[in-house]
């Protein structure tokens, strides 16, 4: 019992050392896995959040807002990624549209709840200073839902980089073309990788976190 | 089905023409392989769910009886059930192998790691939803502590308790497939197999689309037990 504890041990010091042996391929490859993930979620925000935000204040499209999370959390991640390798072969638009695809429900249907939930009293009272239905939504609106439309951000941004780690099987590089590739960096290599992406997953976690608790405190902007 | 004819490059064994050409579905293939390929993984599938379902129900479960009798408590459990969501599935299994070696274990443990935060958030949420007067009116009425969580505090909260179930399955099932790189059980093992033969196209889609039909009818039949169990709501509310 004794041995196989000490082999456990020693596989996560061989990782640690790895980490501290190879800082660079590490940079590289975290650099690489941001960008992927940056670009989707990216992608994903500009799509998702106007659609969102507007259905939200029209209070409309209840169902749709409500289908597209339920499908969206239907579709495992592997499977969009094995999907789109069939569909568009190896190369950035596979990863990137699965990504996409994968980040748009927790916004979306975020934002769609988040606007649709505030105070219709509010919204009222904007609309009876002489707001324009825009004004409403970017001044009165927003503000009260950003707290929530940043926890689908936050989300979306846990979905799309643990997926940015599986998209290495359809040469996404990132961190998880380390993971996949036992055979070139070894047990060590694999475990850093993977250390290293869950690390970079909880940090991007955090910062949201802390981005929404700011949000939310932040007092309403008098027009 | 035409016979194959000509050259074709590259060759997916000696099936139909359209296995070798790699259509885009084969029924022929699906026929051939539903019994010594997809059915056995779908079978695992489920298995990996159900078992990763009922144990994360039921560690939740005692945590959220822990954190709503302990408010103290609460904060912490949240955080940690936070951080083991942030951890990306594939790292997470990576991680658990030097532990529990190639093993059913390690599966299990990361899926239930992620339904943890879904299935504690929904309960405590469910539970503090309660009026404090409905609460008050059992305990006047005589009911003991237990009596007031069994009958009236875990009912009504079991809607939402309910809407986190549907959402933890059904992430489980997605998840599962996942697992099949460290471990070759369930849905997840065909499509690993069809990446790796310069992906075969029609195993992808027959896997694939089964998980996606399993995470769909799994959502279904808990829609209806919502609904069995809770009467009075009449519809489930948008998760």
């Amino acid at each position: 019992m004794d041995a196989l504890r000490e082999a456990r041990v020693k596989t996560f010091v061989d990782a640690f050392r790895f980490i501290a042996d190879n800082p660079h391929l590490l940079l590289v490859k975290t650099a690489e896995h941001l960008e992927l993930s940056g670009a989707a979620l990216g992608i994903a925000l500009l799509l998702a959040l106007p659609v969102g935000l507007w259905l939200g204040h029209l209070h409309r499209g209840l169902f749709l807002a409500a289908s597209i999370s339920n499908v969206g959390r239907a579709l495992p991640s592997l499977v969009l990624i094995a999907f789109g390798l069939t569909i568009f072969g190896i190369g950035f638009w596979n990863n990137t549209v699965a990504l996409v695809v994968l980040a748009i429900p927790p916004v979306l249907t975020n934002a769609y709840f988040a606007v649709d939930a505030v105070d219709r009293d509010v919204v009222d009272a904007a609309r009876g200073m002489g707001m324009t239905e825009l004004q409403v939504l970017r001044r009165v609106e927003l503000p009260l839902a950003l707290p929530l439309v940043f926890a689908g951000i936050r989300i979306a941004a846990i979905f799309v980089i643990a997926t940015a780690t599986i998209a290495a099987i359809a040469g996404g590089g990132g961190l998880g073309a380390i993971i996949v590739n036992r055979a070139s960096y070894g047990d060590a290599g694999v475990l850093a990788a993977s250390l290293c992406v869950s690390a970079l997953a909880f940090l991007a976690a955090l910062i949201l976190s802390l981005v929404r608790r700011a949000a939310s405190r932040r007092p309403v902007p008098v027009p | 089905m035409t016979l194959a004819g000509g050259p074709v490059i590259p060759n997916f064994g000696s099936g139909s023409s359209c296995e070798v050409t790699n259509g885009w579905f084969c029924t022929d293939w699906v026929r051939q392989h539903w019994s010594d390929t997809l059915q056995p993984a779908l079978v695992q599938h489920i298995e990996l769910t159900v078992i990763a379902v009922a144990a994360g129900l039921a560690i939740a479960f005692a945590l959220a009886l822990a954190g709503f009798r302990y408010r103290l408590l609460d904060p912490p459990i949240g955080f940690v059930s936070d951080f083991l969501y942030t951890i990306p599935s594939l790292a997470l299994f990576q991680i658990l192998l030097p532990v529990t070696g190639i093993s059913v274990l390690t599966v299990e443990i990361a899926l239930v790691s992620y339904t943890l935060l879904i299935l504690y958030r929904n309960m405590i949420e469910g539970l503090r939803a309660v009026p404090a007067e409905i609460v008050d009116v059992a305990r006047g009425s005589g009911f003991t502590r237990i009596q007031t969580f069994t009958r009236v505090e875990l009912p009504l909260a079991l809607p939402t308790i309910l809407a986190g179930l549907r959402i933890a399955t059904v992430s489980t099932v997605s998840i599962a497939t996942v697992a099949s790189f460290v471990v070759a059980k369930g849905l997840g093992a065909p499509i690993f197999t069809a990446l790796e033969q310069d992906v075969f196209k029609t195993e992808i889609f027959a896997a694939g689309g089964m998980v996606v039909a399993l995470a769909l009818v799994a959502d279904g039949l808990l829609v209806l037990l919502q609904r069995a169990l809770t009467p009075w709501t009449r519809s489930g509310r948008p998760a």
